[in-house]
């Protein structure tokens, strides 16, 4: 039976709770940890986009009307170094992660508070390395730092950036370790492994890539560094060295880097369907295993990078298997979102929207993948603009929008205020409008042999290139729009009550936004999750 | 009877170390050793970069990798693997004396073990100086006299210094960490009751020790007649 308390209204929370500049910046306590990496993770967001405004500003005219060769190429490296390492790895797991997983599994505050401030303060420090790197000229090497040109010829801040990123992953591992222990040892009672929500599962999965991915990528750009600065050789010919080596350590990380990505929007579009619908998710327990299988799969299929690099035509026909076969454990999730979808009652609120949204442009983006995992056709579009489109569709398609779709979910949560909902609609409309017209001529583009990383093309292919560059400019827009109206609803927004959407999970027990401990009692959990009709979750004194 | 078990937890709750957002110091220690566990597996996939590098070079330039083997110093090197297992077993029994409460001994055994990681950690840098003298650093005026594969050669010696530095790196923080335990327990603040911090660095020392056991072999022994693979 239903005997959760009636929502008690909670003078004090967790922002309130202290006042001060210190009691920000020494806090242990995650959900103010998770506002300190939502306002950090923004801002790198709007400093990568300000470089993806200077892409798309060149590519409107064919000779390229801003910069020369040499300051595009440091352009479209800072893009990605930016919205690769620090936005999209830490944006959903170091912000609603951070935030919602102890509350998820009914626990006061993740195993280790002050190694979560700690990772803070790394990902800080990593995001200043790459500022300084920023102001000082750039650097020009493409975010993969391919050796040798990186190791030995670049002109560019090669090894301050390396260093950036570097130290930057620490924070990743130890939010991921965090996180693995959390689930393991935190879980409040009754809250069995098959109890957790998918969020749960989806951030389970992407923590163990992170602890096994990013040591990797953190001793190939040790390496790098090594070999640059101190000409110890490992990579570049001249030394004796093997450049695919690089490319195989590089992409060991670099793909399960982007199911670090795209798992987290997974879980929040599970939580996001489940409650729109007030049904179960249909399949459980294949989502959270096919979570799982995305993680493990994820390591195996690297060599998809490499097709046409001098990796044995054998290997790449076994990776292209692989390829296909981690296709499948999303497909898995797909289906079940619609089936879950299936003659339920939608609510197609703001959340709904975006969570529409990224299963379509994720199913997009993860098809043309297919193409690419082919060996024949990947030849021909390696390189060029289709890969761009593909992977855009996937990160920004796919991860923004699961993002923006847990920052709206979950925003009455954190800041117990209700977001403008005509703004926010119109909002999520613009923004699916506006990726498409960018990325869809890339498509295009890139079939007729359009290769990434040029400044200039040749004129035939202006009109596709001007109606992405428009799309982006709606884009960049439909940005702007939340940004503001978000910040407005801290101050103007409806008060939200604990549980504006009529929701199941422990988060939405606790008042809105929750006390600093989190719960005024330890619940008890008696249930699975996501029971819509016979909701149980009993709170004991 | 489900707030009884809460109330029974929570009166667990006394000891001094348990933080807030624990239900009992079990629960504190278990997260503990959990997340230490999971550290040492990011550990070795850090390593794991090193080691595949090493494997993949190694395969293409058996010739090369077997010949310089030879320019590593074989007894030096025994003799270091014998100081840092010796380093082990005192580690072993710190954790040892610090679970039984014997806080004189639990100092006496943390300063051997840091005694011979330092011994271990000089004869490094001696081996360290040595290879700077004979011009065996890759890319400072590199030439390694009677090397077969002159290309490649390099190579190993870029992974020599690759992962002794860095294993020696690992063990500059241990020596380190060290340092504040034997502190700590000179003010009495480990005992049978709660030790974890201790615990925890054994598992690093002996992870570290374990890379050198496989360091060893791999840069050491190997082939260094050059003739299984010529
Ligand atoms: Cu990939």
């Amino acid at each position: 039976m239903i005997t959760a308390p009636p929502p008690v209204e909670v003078e004090k929370n967790y922002i309130n709770a202290e006042h001060g500049l210190k009691s920000w910046l020494l806090t242990q306590d995650h959900k103010l940890i998770a506002l300190l990496y939502l306002i950090s993770v923004t801002a790198f967001f709007f400093i990568g986009g300000l470089f993806a405004v200077f892409i798309r500003l060149q590519l409107a005219t064919p000779t390229g009307a801003m910069f020369d060769s040499n300051t595009y190429n440091k352009v479209f490296t800072m893009h990605g170094i930016i919205m690769v390492f620090f936005f999209l790895i830490p944006s959903i797991p170091a912000t609603l992660g951070n935030f919602l997983i102890p509350l998820m599994v009914g626990a006061k505050d993740l195993a280790f508070p002050r190694i979560n401030l700690l990772s803070w303060y790394i990902y800080i420090a990593g995001g200043l390395f790459t500022l300084w790197v920023l102001f000082n000229g750039g650097v020009d090497t493409g975010w993969t730092f391919y050796t040798p040109f990186s190791s030995s010829y670049s002109n560019g801040y090669v090894i301050a950036a390396g260093l950036g990123i570097f130290i930057n992953g620490f924070s990743s591992i130890l939010t991921g370790l965090n996180f693995i222990v959390t689930i393991h040892r935190m879980r409040a009672p009754g809250l069995t492994w098959f109890r957790l929500p998918l969020f749960v599962w989806a951030h389970y999965a992407t923590s163990v890539i992170m602890i096994l991915g990013t040591p990797v990528i953190a001793v190939t750009l040790f390496l790098l560094v090594l070999e640059r600065g101190l000409h110890i050789g490992f990579f570049d010919p001249a030394y004796g060295g093997d450049p695919v080596l690089f490319q195989h350590l590089f992409w060991f990380y670099s793909h399960p880097a982007v199911y670090i990505m795209i798992l987290p929007s997974m879980g929040v579009v599970s939580e996001v369907i489940s409650t729109f619908c007030s049904k179960k998710p249909f399949g459980y327990t294949f989502i959270a295993f096919s979570s799982v299988a995305i993680a493990v799969f994820g390591f195996l299929v690297w060599g998809h990078h490499l097709f046409v690099s001098s990796q044995s035509v054998y290997a790449g026909m076994v990776f292209s298997v692989l390829s296909y076969i981690v296709a499948i454990p999303s497909a898995i999730k797909v289906f079940n979102w619609t089936a879950t979808m299936y003659k339920g009652s939608v609510r197609l609120t703001t959340p709904m929207l975006y969570s529409l949204g990224f299963i379509g442009l994720f199913t997009i983006g993860g098809l043309t993948g297919l193409f690419l995992a082919c060996l024949g056709m990947d030849v021909h579009l390696t390189d060029t603009y289709f890969v761009i489109a593909h992977f855009h569709y996937v990160m920004v398609g796919g991860a923004i929008m699961g993002y923006l779709a847990g920052v709206h979910f979950w925003w009455p949560k954190m800041f117990g205020r209700m977001y403008p909902e005509g703004w926010s609609k119109l909002s999520a409309v613009i923004i699916f409008v506006g990726f498409n017209l960018t990325f869809f001529p890339q498509f295009i583009l890139g079939y007729m042999g359009m290769p990434r990383r040029y400044a200039a093309y040749p004129a035939e292919f202006q009109v596709l290139n001007v109606l992405s560059s428009a799309g982006a400019s709606i884009l960049g827009l439909g940005y702007l729009i939340p940004f503001v109206y978000l910040i407005w609803s801290l101050k103007y927004g409806k008060p939200a009550g604990p549980n504006p959407w009529g929701a199941t999970g422990l988060e939405w027990q606790t008042a809105s936004p929750p006390p600093t401990e989190n719960f005024e009692i330890t619940p008890v959990v008696t249930t699975e999750a996501y029971e819509y009709s016979t909701e149980e979750v009993v709170h004991v004194g | 009877m489900d707030s009884n078990i809460v109330v029974a937890e929570h009166a667990q709750a006394a000891h001094r170390a348990v933080r807030h957002h624990f239900e009992s110091a079990e629960q504190q220690r278990d997260a503990s050793t959990v997340g230490m566990w999971v550290f040492l597996v990011t550990e070795i996939m850090f390593f794991g970069g090193l080691f595949l590098a090493y494997f993949a070079y190694r395969h293409a330039y058996p010739t090369a990798f077997a010949s310089a083997s030879n320019k590593t110093d074989l007894w030096i090197g025994a003799a270091n693997t014998t100081v840092l297992i010796c380093s082990s077993l005192t580690m072993a029994l710190a954790v040892h004396c610090a679970a039984t409460s014997k806080r004189m001994l639990l100092v006496v055994f943390l300063c051997l073990t840091l005694v011979l990681g330092s011994v271990f950690l000089g004869v490094k840098g001696y081996q360290y100086h040595d290879k700077w003298v004979h011009h065996e650093i890759p890319g400072q005026n590199f030439h390694c006299e009677g090397c077969a594969d002159a290309t490649h050669t390099p190579l190993f010696f870029s992974l020599y210094f690759g992962m002794t530095g860095l294993h020696a790196t690992h063990m500059i923080v241990g020596v380190g960490i060290l340092l504040v335990l034997i502190f700590q327990s000179w003010q009495g603040r480990f005992d049978a009751a709660w030790h974890t911090p201790i615990e925890n660095f054994g598992l690093y020392w002996h992870f570290v020790d374990i890379i050198w056991i496989f360091l060893f072999p791999l840069l050491y022994l190997i082939d260094r007649s050059g003739k299984g693979l010529s």
